[in-house]
């Protein structure tokens, strides 16, 4: 039998497991820790920072760290909540999010995050970067306008080879995904498919369709992302 | 003890924001009750008649006459209010901002397909009397202070109500998780 450990969030006991992860350990807890870059069945990279928590006075990403025994865990505080909500809201200016003409609204979760976190207004400068659009792919549009750089596509969308079909192109603030033209080319319909449902934002659009989901049956159009959790 | 006075305009948008606000029906009568309509589309009242309580903008800033309207209102109005995508945050017309205001205008009057071979001396307006064009589309906080914000596209009449009854009343507002919407 796997080691039990305790912990607490927020001042709540609570037992994991021990070797998982913080954010594991609490949803087995129906405790709720708002992600973005982390996806199921995809190795966790603490990349967006959404995951955030404080444990022994750090900061650490919940998805990363793995708990402890005896491990305090700060999650749903002001001041942590609000860390949260600037990132979102950095999210927002630096790239080109027009929600109103975006086929994800409603079901993105960039956006679902900015509702649960009551962003009226970024406290930030817009950017207003210059991005591409990327059509030469059949199956997929890529629109580079909304990628967040969270790596979703690039690790999970692999070929029968496990090979990537996205990568990560140039650097630092120039950085954009990138559909490699041979294995893109030949994405089967399954995985063109994986790509849109795995992107968070509206960055991978399916072709040739549009809109599919009406207003009002939207996965965010009436609760909030991470209703699943009790806590 | 006297009405609070609303006044509003519109920027760079496309008077959807105000569409919503007459959205709220038979509620009109009730908010004629309650407030006094001044520098509006709605009654159009050209220039500010007095100081007004409350302000309400919709659109961006794309020109200079857009920057003296908005300054017009801060200046006159205790509490301003951006209501809508295009006063919170550029909105459509904000899908120029990447693109080099030379480009655009030169897409427009030169080069783009419906002026093509029609416009022989090249000429992009440039009269003294045309509001002058901003290098980008600005949202209204990055010009002027603004007090609150009203996301939506456009904002749903019943946000628009709850937060002027709200104003007005004096009471805390309720935020229901369905009444704020970016689409």
């Amino acid at each position: 039998m796997a080691d039990i450990i305790n912990f607490t969030i927020d001042g709540k006991e609570c037992v994991a497991e021990k070797g998982i992860s913080i954010l594991q350990a609490t949803q087995e807890n129906d405790i709720y820790i708002p992600t973005l870059c982390n996806y199921e069945g995809v190795k966790p990279k603490g990349s967006c920072r959404i995951c955030t928590i404080r444990t022994n006075g750090q900061f650490a990403t919940a998805c990363t760290t793995p708990v402890a025994d005896g491990m305090e865990i700060e999650n749903n505080t002001e001041e942590i909540n609000d860390l949260r909500k600037s990132i979102i809201e950095l999210l927002f200016v630096e790239g080109n999010h027009f929600c109103p003409a975006c086929e994800m609204s409603g079901d993105c979760e960039l956006q679902a995050l900015a509702y649960r976190f009551q962003m009226m207004v970024p406290r930030f400068t817009f950017q207003f970067p210059k991005r591409d659009i990327d059509a030469g792919n059949p199956k997929i549009l890529m629109d580079c306008n909304r990628c967040i750089r969270c790596k979703r596509c690039i690790r999970a969308i692999k070929d029968e080879k496990g090979r990537s079909v996205f990568a990560f192109y140039r650097r630092g603030e120039n950085i954009k995904v990138h559909i490699d033209p041979e294995l893109g080319s030949k994405l089967t319909d399954e995985l063109a498919e994986k790509s849109v449902t795995i992107c968070p934002v509206g960055a991978i659009l399916p072709r040739e369709k549009g809109f599919r989901i009406p207003i009002g049956q939207r996965k965010f159009d009436h609760e909030p992302i991470g209703s699943e959790y009790k806590h | 003890m006297s009405k609070p006075v609303i006044a509003t305009a519109t920027l760079a948008g496309c008077f959807g924001c105000h569409m919503s606000l007459l959205d709220i029906d038979e509620k009109i009568l009730d908010l004629i009750e309650l407030v006094e309509f001044n520098k509006s589309p709605i009654d159009d009242i050209k220039n500010f008649t007095k100081k007004c309580d409350i302000g309400l903008i919709e659109g961006g800033c794309c020109n200079s006459e857009n920057v003296h309207v908005l300054k017009d209102f801060r200046k006159n109005c205790n509490i301003l209010i951006s209501f809508g995508e295009c006063a919170i945050m550029g909105g459509l017309p904000a899908y120029r901002n990447p693109i080099p205001i030379k480009e655009c205008l030169e897409e427009a009057y030169l080069n783009g397909p419906s002026v093509k071979g029609h416009n022989e001396s090249g000429i992009i307006p440039n009269d003294e009397e045309i509001p002058m064009m901003l290098d980008k589309v600005y949202p209204c906080h990055e010009i002027v202070k603004i007090d609150y914000f009203l996301p939506g596209c456009p904002p749903s009449a019943e946000l628009i109500w709850n937060a002027l009854t709200a104003l007005i009343t004096g009471n805390e507002m309720e935020l229901s998780y369905e009444i704020i919407k970016f689409d």
